[in-house]
């Protein structure tokens, strides 16, 4: 409001009528002042910017300006000077490659994006072990470890490879002109250039011998094969054609003689129609010890403790050979082995039997007894050489070592000092020699007492040739440059005797001249694989006398104590990768305890001794300690309590309890190679109770199924053939309007369905027949989708964020069968409490079932009607989405999911200190795949049906104008699972694989009576049993 | 006199000789003088509680709900069922000032403000939950139909957390605005009595310039009864919406269609019995004694009752149609909430929420302030161990053996439910300091006819 009142300027403003005033009033300005220097006013007159507006410009602009000049966070990134041909942003390349380090063998592929390798898939094309598991899956991240050796050391301090050569060649040489015994001690490399190598540099170096070592020692099977034979290596087994497979423990499914037998074996467990209506499936016995995923899978599953089995085994070979065995069974046991043997005679030629008991004799007997039944499935014409070593030459080398009787020892590719039971007399030796050198990826204990230290590159960045079994030769080729300053042992070979290549020309022309007869070696490489036609492929018997002598010598007595028996895991294997996150969370399958190793006790045992398992309050579990003595050796080690553990023995994983070359929260468990005396797995001790309670992060912490048999339906393979698919699997019925109604039927859904038949509609089939709980899924799903590691104390909470889990359950009777029964025959309240008590606790022997369980992505999802925001939601192609971006974490969905398969980001798990894990150096972030956003905390996140994945085949099909066949559709699962279990695809193609397998009689939707109608489907568990 | 009339069997529920003026200085006594020692120690205690719980939200909001005991199947523990323990205690406000304003029950008149108050209180407290609970609470507006720029994102009006917003918001609007609009005459009285200016004008300004003209006294009486028709069906609404939480999701324990009665009675029973322990101490500290009645405490007690035995049943009747439906998940349920690993809060909760109240039926008993104030105690705890039962044992094991588990709460999780304990009391501290806690334009329209003085001027004349 303006006011009325008038304001004197002056004194002179009192007299109204003085003209200057009046004058000054007027014409304030003597002359117009001009508004522009140029003169051209009246432009700027006819602009109608004011005053106003030009604060308002200024101001706007200053603001702006400061905020511009906040700094943001900056992200650089670097163009390249020269583009590369092959790389276009964006866009995944794939390469044939291959892993041989010294554990694990295998045909790989290799995606790469924007020239860095994100993820190791199957070479599902090479017939030559192109079966990735789960730790080869895995063994990209292990590339990006921040923990490796960057570049070589000498005398701890760096140095560049020049000078580290001269050095090194000199030492050799001064060596050699004394004559002074030098130990090449290498991995197994199955590497026909990296043999020719050394075989050039022990004929220029007299004195240097080579010694192959394998950490976890297979030397009893080769020694075996060799005397019979006449050659080293192991006899290659077909599961796939038998009918009848005998196992005494021989985790076939693990790790035994190399592995890679799943692909094989899961092939012959399902049920195929062969002659009329009946279907036929392998037949699975298994005698061991521990419970192995072998012995999970069986039809019949027996433990015994290492004595007995020894005696099995001549039991078994007396009998199809119709000699005298002097061995000592008890009844039962008894009645087992000649069932086997039954079922073997039964069989015929389509039987077979392994072991895997460390004693040649065994071995020797386990060839006899297959060539005698003529087996099919065992094939001594093609050697695998995935293990070379030998334990009595290692055994030679540790006394001369520690003797002091050689001068020099090369390590490559192991670490004796920790992986040998003498590992601190070999670290103390070593320090006293002339001469140490070890090349290795990481500053590991060998590495660390060693005076060279020379740095490996990642098989991710090496050239390398192989050849798995003979005449079957793999190619691998380097898909990132070395990351560190880092030499192949065979750059460093080829120095040595110098030659002029490097190594890549020297695998090439050594290729072209011995390998490929004529095969262009680029298309080798494109394939990753060369199969050589063997000329003469018979196989001589040299010697196969004296079984029966052999056979009564394994009719020991029973051992008196406890036996201990090591194995590996299929997560950790021999524990190159300790320092891989995803494998340290990775659960065990059979126990599902993860970050840890423990020794497995049985529950009487623990009962005698005073071990305990327990739950604390927020359900995780605890178990006591106990202390082991091995020899001299004692060790302090959890304890787990394993149904099926055979009574009087127990069990302790490989792999766990390194300090070196590991971060902080990775050194977990126990050395259990201070406890491999003579590198014999089996090993007597005693054990006593200790102090106190380990805190396991166990992920499953029921592990019955409650008499629940509508969750994992099985049946056996008798009913399976002669009954209605009624009978075996009913759908469940609700009732309305006093009749009996289909879940499924419509007239029962209360909900609008989805027009589904326009596009794709995914679907995802499970066979549980089939698969084998080997893990490899969750470790794809894992690299596939940035899943982040939550490490030790979260998982331990039951907040891990696998997608992909393997449900392990264990039968708390006999069978599941009987649980149903049990569960079914609960009458009244008194009962049903008592009942429900005991069926909580696993049998002694249990049957064992593995269920993977991921995002179901129902069609009628519970998930997404609760979503206050509708963060999830329904996508036209049957997935159920999750929008990331969307979601406020109120969790309703996860409570809301009856297969609580939706996970949490309870913390910010990258970038984040406190969770020290990939995601949180800048060299673990280049694993992640640029298709999947990384979820920041507080955001809900669950399997996406790999959505990344389909739309790219989508899209790529879109653009060449064509249809999509059948198999292109792939999720990380289902491409990572070589037993074929898990089949992904679209059913709206109605020839496609899983149209088919959803019309099969043994599918079934978990939880079916909910309703929710999911998109994931499995095939019913048939059981080879017998009634006796 | 006829108008005044009240049956001589019916028992005073003003006591003493009071006139008007009585009533009046009586009430505004608190308000006009200074607080006591005790009254300082007291919010000292709740604010420093109510500070506790501040720094544990914070730490919660700033580091994630990781820092809570909950994990990947259970999803909501302490958190939701802290929110249901207050919501349901908000009930009794209006249940009180509403409800038996239709019934005309006159005894409600000495303890619908503080009733109402409580009410507010609590919604407050109840609504931190839902926010504080979410991953990422700073997007909880997300959870409002805004029209926005984000794209075609709109609220899923499917999901029972949405009606919970609306339920919620509409409740705590409503009783607030009922709860201002019987404050009114009552805010005016003190504003008249004020002497020094500041607080005149405060109370002149929330007394939305009352003058107790005839017509301010018409309004009043229609708004009052408008809203209590309005605030009539929020007492069903809100508990029944709260329950559908469960009530419509698949978990075994949760999805059960007894639920809205169910939670409403105990909802009731809840408020009743958080009524009674804040009136026992009020009536003592504030010397109220004369007004909040014997009689008062009884009749909250037998409600107590009433509502326990309905719970009671409801508890009952979950068992019977879990073993009735034949459905194993369901069975299995309910017979792990009764004798599982938490069988321990299951027979707390039965033994606080059916056993205790049943001692109501004892005259004696019922009319014992001490212990009409343990039982309130005792309810309570039985009431927060009843939506602990439902919500996380249901969770702990529900369909896939695999996926069970346990819940144990951290002390982050325990900091912020005494937190809201402290806020509440603070807040009620402050109010019982600042309004006039009794509705004395209403106990004065009733003195006259439930006075003790006139019923026996009244007895004498006859």
């Amino acid at each position: 409001m303006a006011t009325n009142k008038t304001y004197w300027k002056s004194i002179d403003q009192l007299d109204q009528d003085n003209p200057i005033v009046a004058k000054l009033e007027q014409d304030e300005f003597p002359q117009k002042l001009p508004k522009d220097f140029n003169n051209q006013d009246s432009i700027i007159e006819d602009n109608s910017s004011s005053r106003r507006d030009f604060l308002k410009y200024i101001g706007f602009t200053t603001a702006a300006a400061t905020i511009a000049a906040c700094e943001g966070p900056v992200v650089k990134s670097v163009p390249y000077v020269v583009q590369p041909e092959q790389i276009l942003p964006g866009v995944a390349n794939f390469y044939a490659s291959a892993i041989a380090d010294g554990y694990d063998f295998a045909s790989v592929l290799v995606k790469t994006r924007e020239g860095r390798p994100i993820k190791i898939e199957s070479n599902t094309e090479s017939p030559v072990l192109g079966y990735a598991n789960a730790r080869v899956h895995a063994s990209v991240l292990s590339m990006y470890d921040s923990l490796r050796l960057q570049g070589p050391k000498v005398n701890q301090s760096d140095i560049n490879w020049g000078g580290f050569m001269i050095q090194f060649k000199e030492k050799l040489r001064l060596l050699k002109s004394s004559n002074k015994p030098v130990i090449l001690l290498t991995q197994t490399f199955a590497s026909p250039t990296t043999h020719d190598l050394i075989n050039k540099l022990i004929t220029k170096y007299s004195n240097i011998s080579h010694v192959i070592y394998d950490t976890i020692s297979e030397s009893s099977a080769l020694d075996a094969f060799e005397n019979i034979y006449g050659k080293r290596g192991f006899a290659e087994y077909d599961f796939s054609k038998a009918e009848t497979i005998i196992s005494i423990d021989a985790d076939i499914l693990g790790d035994w003689q190399g592995g890679g037998y799943d692909v094989g074996y899961s092939d012959g467990r399902i049920p195929k129609k062969e002659t009329g209506k009946i279907s036929r499936m392998s037949y699975h016995m298994q005698f061991e010890s521990n419970m192995s995923l072998s012995g999970a899978n069986a039809d019949k599953r027996i433990p015994a403790s290492p004595s007995i089995l020894k005696n099995i085994l001549a039991f078994i070979y007396g009998e199809l050979s119709n000699q005298r065995v002097k061995s000592k069974l008890d009844p039962k046991i008894r009645k087992a082995a000649l069932l086997a043997i039954k079922k073997i005679k039964n069989s015929g030629s389509k039987a077979v039997l392994v072991s895997g008991i460390q004693e040649t004799k065994a071995q020797e007997l386990v060839i006899a007894i297959n060539t005698l039944i003529k087996s099919q499935a065992f094939d001594a014409k093609n050697l695998k050489l995935t293990r070379q070593g030998n334990s009595k030459k290692v055994d030679e080398f540790v006394k001369d070592l520690i003797e002091g009787k050689i001068a020099g020892l090369i390590n490559v590719g192991v670490n004796p000092v920790n992986n040998l039971s003498e590992g601190i007399k070999i670290g103390e030796a070593i320090k006293k020699l002339d001469f140490s050198a070890t090349f290795s990826l990481k500053m590991d204990e060998t590495a660390s007492v060693s005076q060279y230290v020379g740095a490996l590159p990642h098989y991710l960045e090496s050239w390398g040739d192989y050849e798995f079994k003979t005449g079957q030769y793999v190619l691998a080729q380097p898909t990132i440059h070395p990351l560190f300053d880092t030499l192949q042992f065979q750059d460093v070979l080829i120095d040595i005797i110098d030659e002029k290549h490097d190594y890549y020309s020297y695998i090439k022309k050594y290729w072209t001249d011995n390998i490929l007869s004529g095969h262009s070696f680029s298309q080798t490489l494109h394939d990753g694989f060369f199969i050589k036609p063997l000329l003469n492929r018979n196989i001589e018997m040299i010697n196969i006398q004296d079984m029966l002598i052999k056979a009564n010598s394994l009719c020991v007595e029973k051992e008196k104590g406890i036996s201990l028996i090591l194995y590996s895991k299929i997560g950790m294997g021999d524990g190159q990768q300790a320092n891989n996150p995803w494998l340290k969370e990775f659960p065990d399958p059979i126990t599902r305890v993860s970050w840890d190793n423990y020794l497995t006790v049985s529950k009487s045992d623990a009962e005698s001794i005073g071990l305990k398992n327990v739950n604390v309050a927020n359900g995780a579990l605890n178990g006591s300690y106990a202390t082991i003595k091995v020899g001299k050796t004692k060790l302090t080690i959890p304890v787990l309590i394993q149904p099926g553990q055979s009574k009087g023995t127990v069990g302790l994983a490989f792999g766990y309890g390194k300090k070196l070359g590991l971060k902080d929260e990775m050194q977990t468990g126990i050395n259990a190679y201070s406890l491999y005396q003579n590198q014999n797995k089996v090993q007597q001790v005693s054990i006593y109770p200790a102090e106190g309670y380990h805190e396991f992060a166990c992920v499953q912490l029921h592990n019955t199924l409650m008499g629940r048999g509508d969750i994992v339906k099985e049946t056996t393979l008798e009913i399976f053939n002669t009954k209605d698919k009624e009978y075996w699997n009913s759908v469940p019925m609700v009732s309305k309007n006093h009749i009996e109604t289909k879940v499924t039927s419509p007239e029962v859904d209360m909900w609008q369905s989805f027009d589904t038949s326009i596009g794709h509609h995914f679907n995802l089939s499970i066979d549980l027949n089939s698969c084998t709980g080997c893990g490899a899924c969750v470790i794809a799903c894992h690299a596939e989708n940035n899943v982040p590691v939550v490490g030790k104390d979260e998982v331990r909470r039951s907040r891990d964020m696998h997608w992909l889990r393997i449900d392990r359950y264990y039968s708390s009777e006999e069978s599941f069968d009987s649980d149903n029964e049990t569960k079914d025959n609960i009458s009244g309240l008194g009962d049903s409490l008592t009942t429900f008590g005991e069926m909580e606790n696993p049998s002694e022997n249990p049957q064992v079932v593995f269920q993977p369980v991921m995002c179901q992505h129902c069609n009628h999802a519970p998930c997404e009607t609760v979503c206050p925001v509708a963060a999830t939601s329904h996508g036209r192609q049957g997935q159920n989405h999750m929008a990331y971006n969307r979601c406020v974490g109120t969790r309703y969905c996860a409570n809301n999911c009856p297969y609580k398969v939706r996970r949490f980001n309870w913390f910010l798990y990258n970038k984040n200190d406190e969770f020290d894990y990939y995601m949180n150096d800048d060299l673990g972030r280049m694993v992640l795949n640029p298709d999947v956003v990384v979820r920041s905390r507080g955001v809900m996140e669950k399997c996406s049906f790999c959505i990344q994945k389909t739309q790219k085949t989508i899209l790529d099909a879109k653009l060449e104008g064509r249809e999509i066949k059948d198999g292109e559709f792939q999720t990380a699962c289902s491409k990572a699972c070589g037993n074929r279990s898990i089949v992904f695809g679209d059913v709206n193609d109605k020839e496609s694989k899983v149209s088919k397998l959803k019309e099969n009689s043994r599918m079934y939707h978990l939880l079916e009576s909910v309703g929710t109608k999911p998109n994931v489907m499995y095939q019913m568990k048939v059981r080879n049993t017998d009634k006796t | 006199m006829s108008s005044h009339y009240e049956a001589p069997l019916r028992k005073p529920l003003v006591i003493g000789d009071k006139s008007y003026h009585d009533v009046t200085v009586d009430i505004a006594a608190p308000i006009e003088g200074k607080a006591n020692i005790q009254w300082w120690i007291v919010f000292g205690i709740a604010l420093s509680a109510f500070l506790w719980g501040i720094g544990c939200i914070i730490y919660t909001i700033s580091t994630g709900i990781g820092v809570w005991g909950l994990n990947k199947t259970v999803g909501w523990a302490w958190d939701i069922t802290n929110f249901v323990w207050w919501v349901g205690i908000g009930h009794a406000g209006t249940l009180i000032s509403a409800v038996l304003l239709l019934f005309r029950q006159k005894w409600r008149m000495a303890i619908n403000r503080s009733a109402e108050a409580m009410t507010i209180f609590s919604v407050i407290q109840a609504g931190l939950f839902p926010i504080i609970h979410m991953g990422r609470p700073w997007l909880g507006y997300w959870m409002l139909p805004i029209p926005n720029q984000f794209g075609s994102l709109w609220v899923n009006f499917n999901s029972p957390l949405l009606w919970d917003v609306f339920a919620i918001s509409t409740y705590l609007s409503v009783s607030l605005v009922f709860w201002w609009t019987g404050l009114l005459p009552d805010l005016a009285m003190i504003r008249d009595r004020a002497t020094r200016p500041f607080q005149k004008k405060i109370y002149s300004l929330i007394s939305f310039g009352w003058s107790g003209r005839a017509k301010d006294w018409q309004r009043f009486e229609e708004v009052s009864l408008v809203l209590a028709g309005l605030a009539t069906p929020l007492v069903l609404s809100v508990h029944t919406i709260v329950s559908f939480d469960f009530a419509t999701s698949v978990v075994p324990g949760w999805h059960t269609t007894i639920f809205p009665p169910y939670f409403v009675a105990g909802a009731v029973f809840s408020g009743f019995a958080m009524v009674n322990t804040l009136l026992i101490i009020m009536r003592k500290v504030s010397n109220l004694e004369e007004y909040i009645t014997i009689q008062h405490i009884e009749l909250m007690n037998i409600v107590i009752m009433i509502t326990g035995s309905i719970v009671g049943v409801a508890y009952i009747t979950e068992l019977f149609i879990a073993w009735y439906s034949g459905v194993e998940y369901e069975q299995y349920a309910f017979l792990n909430r009764a004798t599982g690993r938490y069988w321990w809060a299951y027979w707390s909760m039965m033994t606080c929420n059916v056993f205790s109240p049943q001692f109501m039926w004892f005259k004696k008993l019922r009319t014992s302030i001490v212990f009409s104030f343990i039982i309130s105690i005792v309810v309570n705890i039985g009431m927060w161990f009843e939506r602990f039962v439902i919500i996380a044992t249901s969770l702990t094991r529900d369909y896939l053996p695999s996926s069970w588990t346990m819940f144990s709460p951290t002390f982050i999780d325990i900091g912020i439910f005494i937190g809201t304990l402290g806020f509440f009391f603070v807040l009620f501290l402050l109010y019982a300091r600042t309004f006039p806690v009794i509705a004395q334009a209403e106990v004065k329209s009733i003195l006259k006819s439930s006075g003790e003085k006139y019923k026996k001027l009244r007895e004498n004349h006859e």
